[in-house]
């Protein structure tokens, strides 16, 4: 097992080399001279020097690529030009929000994709079926944004139900230690604020977690079929075993697999798809951050974030295959 | 074939019919795939007619500010009273022209690369594989986003950012399926009579291995409307703000939601039924080209 861990972790390099220069070219390649991209109209050329010397953009390309590598190894990932703070402070302080959103919408996912997936696998080709192959058809076409700006319409607007703007009450005062408000409520033993964070929860987590509920209904449908018609289940069904224990104990034991995997693959589009859920629903996150950033040009914030992001979602891998290698003994003895 | 008419009762010989003359069939049977086919086919003559059947100029003013949908104008005006039924249409012009020529455009990036490295194998395979992980690493809208901002704003950076976005899947779907084909039959007695290892590429394994990326790019092709709306809406849309761009439409139909839900729910239609089209074609097509699931 560590073995296969230390190996996923040398094949890991290669990529993040190939990374860091991508987003080294990026900053370089942006229209025209970076000072005109990220200054505009403000510029003068005192502060195209200034921002010449913070960029590093006057030595040898080699140099600055050595120079970029060193800071972002030594956990310097730039500052913001627009207003110097360094990134990884304002990130940290971001994060938490993104965080709390793609898990609200990966429990959605999971915990609506799976049962659905098994009901539908019950019966192929019933109405129950078609009814749910319609869902996930949908869940993939709609986009998170149309999808949120419905949300907000219909249970905002129309039925006023729940909030559709930020992650808690504005008027709402309290110690937010870790950043994830779920937790810090729940610490500050304010379960009324709890209750106003949950709520806030709700839609931008259905619209963020729709694609990958779709993906994850149809893969889990599709796996217990598979797993259901093996031989070793019709012997656990006919040495009289009872249904609930041949569907726990034979079918999604083995089912399991390939979901987990595909959970994995959906972090990344998670991330993404924050980016534009946090612009429908206001939600103070990284993603709205990196939209201000573009609309202000602040590229140093959008190369860090997406490598920052890119990082995250290989190790977030990284983990599901171990956790897969875990589960399946195929691969843990190879 | 002269032999083999002869040999073979003319009583019982099945109508010859090739891979896609059998698809095409099945893909008739398919109802799920017509009825994404007729989306297509709604979305692609809004898009194709724009110009001979919209009511008014997507750019003029024609009516009052936020007119309710009326029979003048099928889905209302807009803030600067443009109609926004021909804004729509013209829209699907955009997504149409953006969406295929980015997934065309991905099919020759990824494509030429999947079957360098699946066809030649070696070093080559895995420089080109590493490279696809980099890419596959960042989430696909934030790729896009990096492209965008670093081209410039535009129509054709639009279609690069969600070209290059998609080019590594094809590229691995291809590689994948050229590398189960190595060891077919077929090639291997092509090999065996000394056919060149391009011939055999070009002639024997890139055909048999075209079929799933074809239903890949179906499929393809829906997520790109959707990134390319997505795209819109974070202003990264064609530069011109004016243009009628979904997307970059939904920026300002959000203002007015409380007012004017109709706005959302005409133009994030229009992209939910393309969307739709292209996702209900590309799985029957997965259905109908699979040879193993052939009756």
């Amino acid at each position: 097992m560590g073995r296969y861990i230390v190996r996923r972790l040398i094949a890991a390099i290669p990529v993040l080399i190939g990374l860091s220069i991508l987003l080294f070219a990026y900053i370089r390649i942006l229209p025209g001279d970076p000072c005109v991209a990220i200054l505009g109209q403000h510029r003068t050329p005192a502060a195209c020097a200034a921002l010449r010397e913070h960029l590093g953009l006057d030595l040898p390309l080699w140099q600055q690529y050595i120079s970029y590598l060193l800071k972002t190894l030594s956990g310097d990932l730039g500052s913001s030009v627009v207003n110097s703070q360094p990134f990884l402070g304002e990130f940290l302080t971001r994060f938490p929000g993104t965080i709390e959103l793609t898990a609200g919408a990966l429990i959605f996912s999971i915990g609506v994709g799976i049962p659905l997936g098994r009901l539908a696998a019950r019966k192929v080709g019933g109405w129950v079926d078609g009814l749910i192959t319609g869902v996930s058809l949908f869940g993939v076409s709609i986009p998170v944004f149309v999808l949120g700006l419905a949300l907000v319409v219909i249970f905002g607007v129309i039925l006023g139900w729940l909030p559709t703007q930020g992650r808690i009450d504005a008027r709402a005062r309290f110690d937010a230690t870790s950043g994830i408000l779920l937790i810090d409520t729940l610490f500050a033993g304010r379960l009324d604020l709890f209750v106003d964070v949950v709520r806030h929860l709700v839609l931008p987590s259905i619209a963020l977690g729709s694609i990958p509920l779709a993906i994850i209904a149809r893969i889990t449908r599709a796996s217990v079929i598979e797993v259901a018609n093996e031989d070793y289940v019709r012997t656990a069904r006919s040495k009289g075993l009872k249904e609930k224990t041949v569907d726990n104990r034979h079918v999604m034991r083995n089912a399991w697999l390939p979901v987990t995997t595909v959970v994995g693959l959906q972090v990344g589009g998670l991330l993404g798809g924050a980016v534009l859920t946090e612009t429908v629903f206001v939600w103070n996150g990284v993603g709205r951050w990196v939209v201000d950033a573009i609309e202000n040009h602040d590229y140093p914030i959008v190369q860090s974030t997406i490598l920052v992001f890119a990082v995250i979602f290989l190790i977030v891998n990284l983990i599901v295959d171990v956790g897969y290698a875990l589960l399946n003994p195929k691969i843990r003895y190879q | 074939m002269m032999f083999r008419a002869a040999l073979v009762d003319p009583q019982i010989v099945r109508a010859s019919r090739g891979l896609w003359g059998d698809a095409a069939r099945r893909l008739r049977r398919n109802r799920p795939a017509l009825v994404g086919l007729v989306c297509i086919v709604l979305f692609a003559l809004a898009a194709i007619l724009a110009p001979f059947i919209s009511p008014f100029d997507p750019y003029a003013m024609n009516g009052s500010s936020l007119d309710a949908p009326s029979l003048t104008h099928l889905f209302g005006t807009d803030l600067l009273g443009r109609d926004i039924f021909s804004r729509v249409l013209y829209g699907a012009q955009i997504s149409l022209f953006v969406g295929v020529g980015a997934v065309v455009l991905a099919l020759l990036i990824g494509g030429v690369l999947g079957a360098i490295a699946g066809g030649f194998g070696g070093r080559i395979d895995g420089v080109i594989m590493r490279a696809t992980d980099v890419f596959l690493s960042i989430p696909s809208i934030l790729l896009a986003i990096g492209i965008v901002t670093a081209l410039g704003r535009g129509m054709v950076q639009l279609m690069f950012a969600i070209a290059v976005s998609y080019a590594p899947t094809f590229a691995r779907l291809l590689r994948g399926s050229l590398l189960a084909l190595r060891e077919a039959d077929y090639v291997v007695a092509a090999r065996t009579i000394g056919a060149s290892r391009m011939r055999i590429l070009v002639r024997h394994m890139l055909p048999n291995a075209l079929t799933p990326l074809i239903v890949q790019a179906t499929l393809v092709l829906a997520t790109a409307i959707i990134d390319i709306a997505g795209l819109g809406f974070l202003g990264l849309g064609p530069a011109d703000p004016r243009t009628p761009e979904w997307g970059t439409m939904l920026v300002d139909a959000r203002r007015f939601m409380q007012t004017a839900p109709h706005i959302v729910v005409f133009i994030g239609g229009a992209i939910v039924i393309s969307a739709i089209g292209f996702n209900l074609l590309g799985d029957g097509l997965r259905e109908s080209l699979d040879p193993k699931l052939k009756r």
